[in-house]
């Protein structure tokens, strides 16, 4: 992969001190860098650091205080997607804009119909896309729905959507999270060929091996201002990541072998369906023993969240059972609250929304879940001063800034929410502690202690599963690897054997080597 | 920047519904400028018809118990949230409960008439708002759409059952016969009196007491109990609620079988306090009345006493109102109610941003 | 009378009670397909009624009492929208503070105006209401029973309202799936994010979709007080907006079955009123407030039995911000 050679044409596109502030937040600060014209930039940074405020600015959501944009040399005023469109801009959010239950044609054209009635537009839109499908290798069927597309797919019609609007300049927000590695080979030898054309792409990420892999220029921002931008060859791994964090960071997990023990929770050809009757999870059989972790690897939306809502008690299996103390969870039909009484705790993956309240104080989300314990109870009333005292104990061993447990949940930081979250969660001695995303919405200092803090909940005899479509999180944590495709656990790998390879492989579907 | 702006306890609670309610009010002025009349000598009619003697006042507080049940009922839904739209229906048939015990039990006297006409009035509330909230939780029906309903049919059915079975015999109007005394409320002039207290005769009865106490038990209930915490998270979070064990179809009955049984209070007040007998549309819309105290009130059982008083106020102040200006009648406070639900519950970021930002600005020296 | 002229006569006044259901559901159809909650249908046209009478009552004309209706409900849904797309309300409370608003505003004014206790006047003098319309050689054609009774009575001898809001289905139909505003507006009401990310005015989508439900349910209230009767009386819509709801979520937000759905209603209403004091085989005379409770209860049914798995929008209720 080589940088293309200095050149006297104006950059694609050009950031000239950017600053944005909200209320009290300095998310951007004098941000400038320039992205040359057909090249692949990488925009790297920590959760927190800036990256989305930035790329809303330049997609006109958000207004900068001050700064200048710049498209082709010229200066640009984008003050709405709509004329981020018109400078050439086309955007990848990380959460497709699309809507679902529309067909891929329909979603092309929508806000480009080309005329009050549609059958004209559609008619040229087929046509036109037909065309971008053979010049850039990126064949989507235009009459299926959207929502009945896999997710790589529905990627691709963000990838025409914005192609069809005649961008020049493409912004991929976190564009892997969803695909498996190798689909997102798939993605950046797509992008390799856009590059090819003379497109410019800006691929924003926190995975810094995307970063070496595909891009040629790399900008990294930390606390709103950009700390580096160097040619990606000149660059290292671990060179990024410092500039990134601000100081060395350690890259593995620190942990001494496991001593597995006694099977503490047992699964037996557990089946889950969803509300339209499709098998979600199909025959899941595993143990987890005490004083190990598993790790629970698999593309988003094989079945890994439905299988830890499962054993959690949120969703219920239509066939099998989950053995815990010698109980029968499925068929004693406990509810979460009965689990956590036998010692199985949930660190759910979508914490905002599913493990907290954000509208309610600290300290009531503190004994969410646990409320009716009679360490938080007297007879009929709740027993204020217990769960003042435990909120102010779990945000002191948790360092929950700031201390205080009468804020509003929604007022404190994403790191500090999670951690009281996990606070809670592990603070009530789980026999049994299920995670999904660990370190989903954490900044790099805080996933380091709650890494700690998970092995050694491992050390203590614990059995611990871990859900994540983070590969290097399992491969740094897990002691024992399950690997999920279509519903189904497909492969078991100690940690030994475990590359990230074969792991790649076998989230894709492919068994077994030798097997198919 | 898209988070509601915050304000400080006394703000939120305080000074954001006394704003809203002077936006309403200076509207309301409006219609009665268009209406053709002063709006500052009808707000000063409207005023001392309410406050302005002992007998206004016991008027008053009087409307003001009907609306402190309805507004807790509503109250109570909305931290489950659901919104009840049917406490009128609900007071309707939970005061037929209380109306037939204090029937059946004919000459028996008030201190067995008295719980069992509570019980009565609560359970058929109850049973009135768990059909809507059954198939709200179980089918999915839109609650709003289903209590509505649910008030028509209450409606119907009580016309049905005044006109054709419990009418006193050879009488035209639709009304059943009076109650023993046994099943009176107490006046509050009377029991003043005992202790020594003169004050004028009115409508005003004990029920307000229990108004009262029903509103402290509604605040213990919600805030300090682990079922009132389950409802909250319930309400406010229904994916939290399954992952923490709560079932939200089971905090929606039973927030709906709550609801109903505060909404079955009314008839304490009104049948046993007032009218002593089973009549048409007792409720009067006091059920509505509910949605705008609830609002108002931010939920809260003191704002729903506060904001309770403030619309016994308007409807003792508005019959005053129309009698000494004709153009004007009782219909303005359902405007008022209007506006204030749709200041306080629809529009309440009208006037915290800037209120928000006003303090803010204070604040820094 | 023979069963033929009563099937007949019954369809007749199946189309008459389903006007103003029809044109409340399209109503709510178009607020609801943009992502907004239209509890507000029943105040809307509530609004629209005293309006629309009020001015025919003074001007003697029932084309400005329905300029007037149509003014006064888009007023009322332009109030709604502010405070649910711009201010980002509740959507339910703020159609519900509207409908409780005008029905007190109606009769404070009706009894400020008119005098009438809060009704407004009789509108008896010419061009006051919307009239039948007379087919050519109607009168004749009702002496041939098949097919000259269903010319005068099924096909002809209604109103103006009656024959649009029947041209408003097709229409719709049309409007929704086949023009670049119907895209859109399906769009917003799904997704508002991806109807922003490509360049549209969320809100001024949605400020127009309500807009529409405000000149429907204008046309609909018009319809209660200067056709289906003669002036305006305290709360006449009697809970018509809510059944148009239950209408439009039993037809799944889609034009056709809501009609399907507006007919049942009103065949049901229409039933019902034949049978008031016909003693039945077996029940007798059914009391008449049962029979006027039925669509109440009949909507309760449809929204218990088959609507569990309609899929509303799914944006729909929940206020649009830029950020997740």
């Amino acid at each position: 992969m080589t940088a293309p050679s200095p050149d006297p044409a104006p950059p694609a596109l050009e950031l000239r001190g950017i600053d944005k502030r909200f209320g009290a937040v300095h998310a951007n600060r004098a941000i400038s860098f320039a992205v040359v014209g057909g090249s692949i930039h990488g925009l790297i940074g920590e959760n927190g650091a800036g990256k989305s405020t930035l790329m809303n600015i330049i997609y006109g959501f958000h207004r900068a205080d001050a700064g200048e944009i710049r498209v082709q040399g010229r200066p640009v005023e984008i003050h709405s997607p709509q004329q981020a469109i018109a400078a050439g801009i086309g955007m990848v959010h990380q959460h497709f804009m699309l809507v679902e239950n529309f067909t891929v044609l329909e979603n092309v054209v929508l806000g480009v119909e080309g005329g009050r009635l549609l059958a004209g537009g559609l008619a040229h839109a087929r046509a036109e896309l037909g065309r971008l499908a053979r010049d850039y290798g990126l064949e989507v069927p235009l009459d299926a729905v959207v929502s009945d597309l896999p997710v790589g797919l529905q990627q691709r019609v963000e990838i025409l959507k914005a192609l069809y609007r005649r961008a020049e300049i493409l912004i991929l927000d976190e564009p892997t999270a969803v695909l498996t590695p190798q689909e997102a080979d798939q993605l950046f030898r797509m992008l390799a060929r856009l590059r090819e054309q003379g497109k410019s792409v800006i691929l924003v990420t926190h995975k810094l091996r995307e970063i070496m892999a595909v891009t040629d220029h790399v900008t990294v921002m930390r606390q709103g201002a950009v700390v580096a931008e160097v040619a990606t060859r000149d660059t290292s791994l671990r060179g990024l990541a410092e500039k990134m964090v601000g100081r060395a960071v350690l890259l593995q997990v620190e942990k001494g072998p496991a001593r597995p023990g006694a099977p503490l929770l047992s699964v037996k050809d557990l089946e889950v369906r969803d509300g339209l009757g499709m098998a979600r999870v199909k025959g899941a059989t595993f143990d987890l023993l005490a004083g190990e972790i598993v790790g629970l690897a698999g593309v988003a939306g094989n079945g890994q969240s439905e299988l830890l809502e499962t054993l959690a008690g949120i969703r219920a299996p239509s066939r099998g059972e989950i053995r815990l103390q010698g109980r029968d969870l499925v068929r004693e039909g406990l509810d979460p609250r009965a689990r956590r009484r036998l010692g199985l705790a949930h660190v759910p993956e979508d914490r905002l929304h599913v493990g907290m309240v954000a509208r309610f104080p600290a300290q009531a989300n503190a004994i969410l879940g646990y409320h009716d314990s009679p360490a938080y109870n007297g007879g009929v009333l709740l027993d204020r001063g217990a769960i003042l005292a435990g909120c102010e104990q779990k945000m002191a061993a948790y360092d929950v800034r700031p201390p205080n447990p009468q804020l509003r949940l929604s007022a404190f930081s994403g790191g500090n929410q999670q951690k009281l979250v996990l606070a809670r969660e592990i603070d009530a001695d789980p026999r049994v502690l299920l995670i999904g995303q660990p370190t989903r919405g954490v900044d790099i200092g805080a996933i380091e202690f709650i890494h700690k803090k998970l092995v050694a909940l491992r050390d203590a005899g614990k059995a611990l599963l871990i859900v994540s479509v983070e590969l290097d999180e399992i491969l740094g944590l897990a002691d024992r690897i399950l690997v999920m495709n279509g519903g189904e656990i497909i492969g078991e790998l100690a940690r030994a054997e475990a590359t990230e390879e074969r792991i790649g492989l076998m989230m894709a579907g492919v068994k077994a080597e030798g097997g198919v | 920047m898209s988070a509601p702006a915050k304000l400080p306890r006394w703000a939120e609670l305080g000074l954001l519904p006394a704003i809203n309610l002077v936006a309403a009010l200076l509207l309301s002025g409006v219609v009665v400028r268009i209406l053709g009349e002063n709006p500052w000598s009808a707000f000063k009619l409207l005023a001392s018809g309410a406050f302005g003697s002992q007998d206004s006042i016991g008027y008053t507080l009087y409307y003001a118990t009907n609306f402190i049940f309805t507004g807790l009922a509503v109250a109570v839904a909305y931290h489950a949230g659901l919104f009840n739209i049917g406490a009128e229906g609900q007071a309707y048939i939970g005061g037929l409960g209380t109306g037939l015990v204090c029937l059946w039990l004919g000459a028996a006297p008030f201190w067995v008439v008295f719980p069992l006409a509570v019980l009565a009035g609560a359970v058929f509330g109850a049973a009135w708002a768990f059909i809507p909230a059954w198939l709200q939780a179980r089918r999915g029906s839109h609650i709003v759409i289903t209590t509505i309903m649910f008030n028509f049919i209450a409606s119907a059915l009580m016309t049905y059952l005044l006109v054709n079975v419990l009418i006193k015999p050879g009488q035209q109007s639709p009304e059943s016969r009076e109650f023993a005394p046994g099943a009176f409320m107490p006046p509050i002039h009377e029991l003043l009196g005992r202790v020594g207290i003169a004050f004028t005769a009115t409508p005003f009865n004990f029920a307000f007491v229990l108004a009262l106490v029903a509103a402290a038990l509604v605040w213990l209930f919600i805030w300090r109990t682990r079922w009132g915490y389950a409802l909250r998270v319930a309400g406010e979070n229904a994916a939290a609620a399954v992952y923490a064990g709560i079932s939200p179809p089971r905090i929606t009955i039973g927030a709906m079988l709550l609801s109903g049984a505060l909404a079955g209070g009314l008839g304490l007040n009104e049948l046993m306090g007032a009218q002593h007998r089973l009549l048409l549309d007792f409720p009067g819309g006091a059920g509505f009345v509910g949605i705008a105290v609830a609002l108002m009130g931010r939920n809260h059982p003191v704002g729903i006493v506060l904001a309770a008083v403030l619309f016994g106020a308007l409807y003792q102040g508005g019959s005053q109102l129309s009698f000494d200006m004709p153009k004007i009648n009782r219909d303005m406070v359902v405007v008022i109610q209007g506006l204030v639900i749709l200041l306080c519950g629809a529009m309440e970021n009208l006037f915290r941003g800037p209120l928000a930002a006003l303090l803010r600005r204070r604040d820094v020296p | 009378m023979e069963t033929y002229t009563l099937i007949v006569l019954l369809l007749a006044a199946t189309i008459r009670v389903a006007t103003p259901l029809l044109l409340a559901a399209i109503a709510g159809m178009f607020s609801e397909r943009s992502g907004i909650i239209d509890l507000g249908l029943e105040g809307k046209m509530l609004g629209a009624a005293f309006a629309a009478a009020s001015v025919s009552a003074v001007t003697g004309s029932a084309w400005l009492g329905l300029g007037a209706g149509i003014l006064t409900a888009v007023a009322l849904a332009l109030l709604i929208g502010f405070a649910c797309i711009t201010h980002r309300g509740n959507q339910v409370v703020a159609g519900m503070a509207v409908t409780i608003m005008v029905s007190g505003l109606g009769p404070t004014l009706g009894l400020a105006w008119f005098n009438l206790g809060g009704q407004t006047p009789q509108l008896d003098g010419p061009g006051q209401r919307f009239t039948e319309l007379a087919w050519p050689w109607a009168e004749q054609a009702r002496a041939l029973p098949f097919p000259g009774l269903l010319y005068a009575e099924l096909l002809g001898g209604h109103n103006l309202i009656v024959y649009l809001a029947a041209a408003l289905v097709p229409f719709s139909a049309w409007v929704l799936y086949r023009t670049r505003f119907g895209l859109r507006l399906r769009a917003v009401g799904e997704n508002p994010h991806a109807v922003d990310t490509a360049g549209i005015s969320v809100n001024a989508l949605r400020y127009q979709a309500v807009a529409i439900s405000g000149v429907l349910c204008g046309v609909a209230g018009t319809y209660l007080s200067t056709a289906a009767s003669a002036g305006f009386v305290r709360d006449m819509t009697a809970g018509k907006g809510y059944l148009a709801l239950a209408a439009l979520i039993f037809g799944k937000w889609r034009p056709w079955p809501t009609l399907g759905a507006c007919l049942l209603f009103a065949f049901t209403d229409a039933l019902a009123t034949r049978l008031q004091g016909v003693a039945l085989p077996i029940v007798g005379v059914i009391p008449v407030q049962f029979i006027l409770a039925l669509p109440y209860v009949l909507t309760v049914l449809l929204l218990a039995g088959f609507v569990g798995k309609a899929v509303a929008p799914k944006a729909i209720g929940v206020p649009y911000a830029k950020e997740k």
